[in-house]
């Protein structure tokens, strides 16, 4: 180290013992086995959300959000200010290629069984942030006020209306009324750029600190081995090096996408038009409306969409709550039975998806 | 066994406890009522619509159907084939989503949910669980009107 560098160093050290998380660091290994690989997509996930919490902000420094103004606003950005179609592109795509990362995650996590005993609370805070992040995805559709994101909002929003008891009141807390107006802008623009980001920043706060006080999970036939065959890698420099080196991938990438397939911003919202022929939701929940697609309107005496919402709710709270009931991995024991269940809920939401696609 | 004495220091102990936490839990209750409170949005008057213009008869294709705002609610305005004027509210009974006239099925259509309703706004196939509700159509001399139903 420089001498002045380590005057620097020591003068911080001496008053925060930074030398403790220097050794903590250097002893910290990654375990190196055939699912390595998977270790690096929570990496990737906080690096694209670093670059919406960047992309975010500058947008802001343009985005007006008002019925009149947002779609014009963004008009703005993207034909008269400098870079701002880069800018609004990289957010639109970061955010796809976000959620992405984040089920490649969430998957691999699932089926390594990484959420057993003692990881409970980092698989609950990564699911709380899941469903944070849909909901920045559903918020921040509205934003642009087009013809899409105006009926996106109406279905998505009245589906909340359908539960049962507090449905209703949920539906009119976040369209700021009965229906979709200026008002319901405003609500989800606020919970997009701030409720959604302050909660989301104490999750993965929460989330990160585990993951480096507690490790990497090992799989089960990683443990098992005899130490000795045990490879292991240090964090740092050599995991962290990788990482640094995706990231890099990943950002050329977002800027291919985002030059060569710029996103859209379509016709502004009209609450006096049809809606569009072919309209779709984002494809991450294009699996929960096809699925709506196929449920009757009435199953003996309950509303068809009731029905649906209440078994995704289910079935979510259930895989969220995995840890508590898959009590064979956390005893150490293989738990085909959650393999399975695994694959079938992969394999529903490609064909729904694609399904959902085609239609 | 011996019966526990309470002793005049625990029941004050009580009443004091049982204060605080009631003012404690009144304290939370006022601070939390006036923010509920506050994200409820307040019911703004509307003006009652009951009739709306639209336009000429003339004016007006056969075998079309076009959207009317009725306030703030969208109608959908229908001249069938052989010429009769209807009037449906245009908000899906599904999922609210604004439908459309569509000439090739002869039918009232949800772009959404690919939901379908015949001319008299029965629903005829897909997820809508009602028919829309309907509108009369007044035509006096060549003007055309939409008012409510009674």
């Amino acid at each position: 180290m420089k001498p002045y560098l380590k005057k620097i160093y020591d003068w911080v050290d001496e008053r925060v013992e930074l030398q403790d998380l220097v050794n903590f660091m250097a002893k910290k290994y990654v375990p190196v086995h055939r699912h390595s690989i998977w270790y690096y997509f929570g990496g990737v996930s906080l690096f694209l959300f670093v670059i919406q919490v960047i992309t975010g902000i500058l947008l802001l420094m343009y985005y007006k959000g008002s019925e009149e103004l947002a779609f014009e606003s963004i008009q703005f950005i993207m034909s008269k200010v400098a870079f701002g179609w880069l800018i609004r592109s990289i957010h639109s795509w970061t955010a796809n290629l976000f959620i992405f990362t984040t089920l490649v995650h969430m998957f691999s996590v699932f089926f390594e069984r990484a959420y057993r005993k003692p990881r409970e609370i980092t698989w609950l805070s990564g699911m709380m942030m899941f469903f944070l992040l849909l909901g920045f995805g559903f918020t921040g559709y509205l934003l642009p006020w087009n013809e899409l994101a105006f009926f996106a909002t109406k279905v998505g929003t009245e589906i909340t209306g359908a539960v049962p008891v507090i449905g209703k009141p949920i539906l009119e807390f976040m369209r700021g009324g009965d229906n979709v107006t200026g008002a319901t802008l405003s609500r989800l623009f606020g919970f997009h750029v701030a409720v959604l980001p302050g909660i989301f920043t104490i999750l993965l706060g929460t989330h990160l600190i585990l993951v480096q006080r507690q490790g990497m999970s090992e799989p089960h036939e990683f443990k098992n081995k005899p130490h000795a065959e045990q490879k292991t890698m240090p964090f740092f420099p050599n995991f962290i090096l990788r990482d640094l080196t995706l990231w890099l991938i990943v950002l050329n990438l977002l800027a291919i996408l985002a030059v060569f397939f710029p996103w859209e911003l379509g016709k502004k919202a009209d609450p006096f038009a049809s809606a569009p022929a072919g309209i779709k939701p984002e494809w991450y929940f294009l699996f929960m409306f096809q699925s709506l697609k196929y449920i009757p309107a009435k199953v003996f005496v309950i509303d068809g969409e009731v029905l649906g919402i209440l078994l995704f709710g289910a079935a979510g709270l259930l895989w969220m709550l995995v840890p508590f009931w898959d009590y064979k991995s956390s005893r150490g024991e293989q738990s085909r039975f959650v393999t399975y269940i695994g694959l079938f809920v992969v394999m529903y939401i490609i064909l729904f998806t694609i399904l959902g696609w085609l239609a | 066994m011996e019966t526990p004495v309470q002793h005049p220091d625990e029941s004050r102990r009580d009443f004091l406890k049982f204060i605080l936490g009631g003012s404690v839990l009144a304290w939370i209750v006022s601070v939390l009522y006036p923010i509920f409170a506050y994200l409820k949005p307040p019911k703004q008057n509307e003006v009652e619509v009951s009739s709306v213009k639209v336009g000429l008869l003339k004016d007006i294709e056969k075998d079309s159907g076009q959207i009317v705002k009725f306030g703030t609610k969208p109608v959908i305005l229908i001249r069938t084939a052989n010429g009769d004027l209807r009037a449906f509210s245009a908000a899906c009974t599904h999922l609210e989503c604004t439908v459309q006239y569509r000439k090739d099925y002869g039918m009232i259509w949800c772009a959404c949910h690919n939901g379908k309703y015949d001319l008299n706004g029965r629903n005829v196939s897909g997820p809508p669980p009602r028919p829309l509700d309907e509108y009369r159509v007044v035509v006096q001399g060549e003007e055309v009107s939409i008012s409510k139903k009674s």
